[in-house]
């Protein structure tokens, strides 16, 4: 079973590797992104409010395959060249789960009581420092759980990219069925793969959960 | 009885011919009221009576519909940066304290002047400490609001609202959501401030307090001002209907 392993090491080490900067960088753009669409969200300006709806809306409700395919293929049929498959990637990921992240850190948002809000609001906050100070490191607190949910399901929709040309982890098993090795064992490793990759967040969960604890 | 129209605005907060709908309820109606320089102004009246509605109208968290309101002769802007200034002015005391959860005591009072104001984080930090001082609470500095009691929380808001060095503060039901044994305790902080001629808008349950510390007692019923007297006019010989009615029922026992 190791050797299943040992002998494909290289494409094993760079499906991952490539699976793990996917994953960190559209985990941190989504993370941007969905923020500041929740923002828009609950923002006094009507206008952005539309737009964060529009987008959650539109966003949340495609099927990711078909976010990869519009900027794959429909990014060839415009001039609006994607420099790399990596970084199409890279935004199809970010684009579909900083819906899903907007909608986490709206609903924290929800759990913190007008209070907080209006105390800032009363001291002369304006309504960016009432949120960034005082709103959103509370909703923050309230979302690790979720969070790591949607983050978790972003780093196994990285597979998804293996259908676009990105040699991630999700690529290894064709690759391997070319080099005629077991298939099972195949799978067998890449979810070893994945629960390894998996860990760190968990334990990043109950940390975040413990740090942002207040007595 | 409030005749509109006849009203000075030379007040440091004045309100002219000011209304409010929530939805269909008219919960302001065409309020006139000036509030000068270094006077506490205690606004009594029954449940849904619109005052909580009038102490928040004056530094805009609920707008108006009509009317206006100004601060120091300036007409409360209706949004962004202006109204945040306007509001840096204005402190606020609520009745559920809202203190900030995530930060502790020290820095719930230092917030406002390190973030609004820009100041210099030594200075505020000093200045900080002695309000804390001054309610009562400096040994609590570092703890969370959610440690605290809430008489100590009030307090804390109070320095909190202090901090800014603000021309009014404006209290909305400040000891009503306390256990009785720490209504004085934030009563006493109050009276304090009134003795050093803090200029303070109190909505209050606490006919004590009114009499003690108010320079004026405002009395409203559905939404209007139906009386405003001295406390020692309006609690011996209150000449509408309905402040007999509300003094009869609350100061029987």
């Amino acid at each position: 079973m190791l050797s299943v392993l040992t002998d494909n090491w290289e494409l094993f080490r760079d499906g991952f590797w490539t699976t793990l900067r996917l994953f960190l960088v559209a985990g941190v753009l989504s993370l941007i992104l969905g923020t500041v669409l929740a923002g828009f969200r609950v923002s006094p300006v009507t206008a952005l409010r539309g737009i964060g709806t529009g987008y959650v809306n539109t966003l949340r409700n495609t099927p990711l395959t078909l976010v990869f395919s519009f900027l794959f293929f429909g990014a060839a049929k415009t001039q609006l060249s994607l420099p790399t498959f990596f970084w199409a990637a890279v935004a199809a990921l970010t684009f579909y789960t900083s819906a899903f992240i907007c909608e986490v850190v709206r609903a924290g948002i929800n759990t913190i009581s007008p209070g907080q809000a209006e105390a800032a609001r009363a001291v002369g906050m304006t309504f960016m420092q009432v949120l960034t100070i005082v709103v959103l490191p509370q909703a923050f607190r309230a979302i690790v759980p979720p969070l790591t949910s949607v983050l978790i399901a972003l780093l196994k929709n990285t597979t998804i990219a293996a259908g676009f040309s990105v040699l991630e982890a999700g690529a290894i098993p064709a690759a391997m069925a070319e080099r005629g090795e077991n298939q099972m064992l195949t799978l067998v490793w890449i979810t070893i793969g994945f629960l390894i990759l998996i860990t760190p967040l968990v334990f990043l969960q109950r940390w975040a959960e413990r740090r942002t604890a207040v007595a | 009885m409030s005749d509109s129209g006849t009203v000075t605005t030379t007040g440091l907060v004045a309100l002219t011919g000011v209304n409010k709908h929530f939805g269909d309820l008219h919960v302001l109606k065409d309020i006139n009221l000036s509030i000068n320089k270094g006077e506490v102004v205690v606004v009594i009246g029954p449940s849904g009576s619109g005052k909580s509605t009038l102490c928040r109208a004056i530094n805009r968290l609920e707008p108006i519909d009509s009317g206006t309101i100004t601060l120091d002769g300036q007409p409360l802007p209706s949004e962004g940066k202006a109204l945040a200034n306007l509001r840096a002015d204005v402190g606020m005391v609520f009745q559920s304290f809202n203190l900030f959860a995530h930060k502790t005591i020290l820095q719930n009072v230092t917030l406002g002047p390190l973030k609004v104001r820009k100041a210099d984080p030594k200075i505020v930090e000093k200045r900080a400490m002695e309000l804390l001082e001054r309610v009562g609470v400096a040994n609590q500095a570092s703890k969370y609001p959610a440690q605290l009691s809430g008489g100590q929380q009030q307090r804390v808001a109070i320095a909190r609202a202090l901090a800014m060095e603000p021309k009014v503060i404006l209290f909305d039901e400040p000891t009503s959501a306390l256990d009785p044994e720490m209504i004085q305790e934030v009563l006493e902080v109050m009276i304090d401030l009134a003795r050093q001629s803090m200029t303070m808008v109190v909505v209050t349950h606490e006919m004590g307090f009114a009499r003690s510390a108010a320079n004026r007692v405002v009395f409203m019923a559905d939404g209007e001002i139906v009386e405003e007297a001295s406390p020692e006019t309006f609690f011996t010989n209150p000449t509408s209907r309905r402040a007999q009615d509300f003094l009869g029922k609350i100061l029987k026992h």
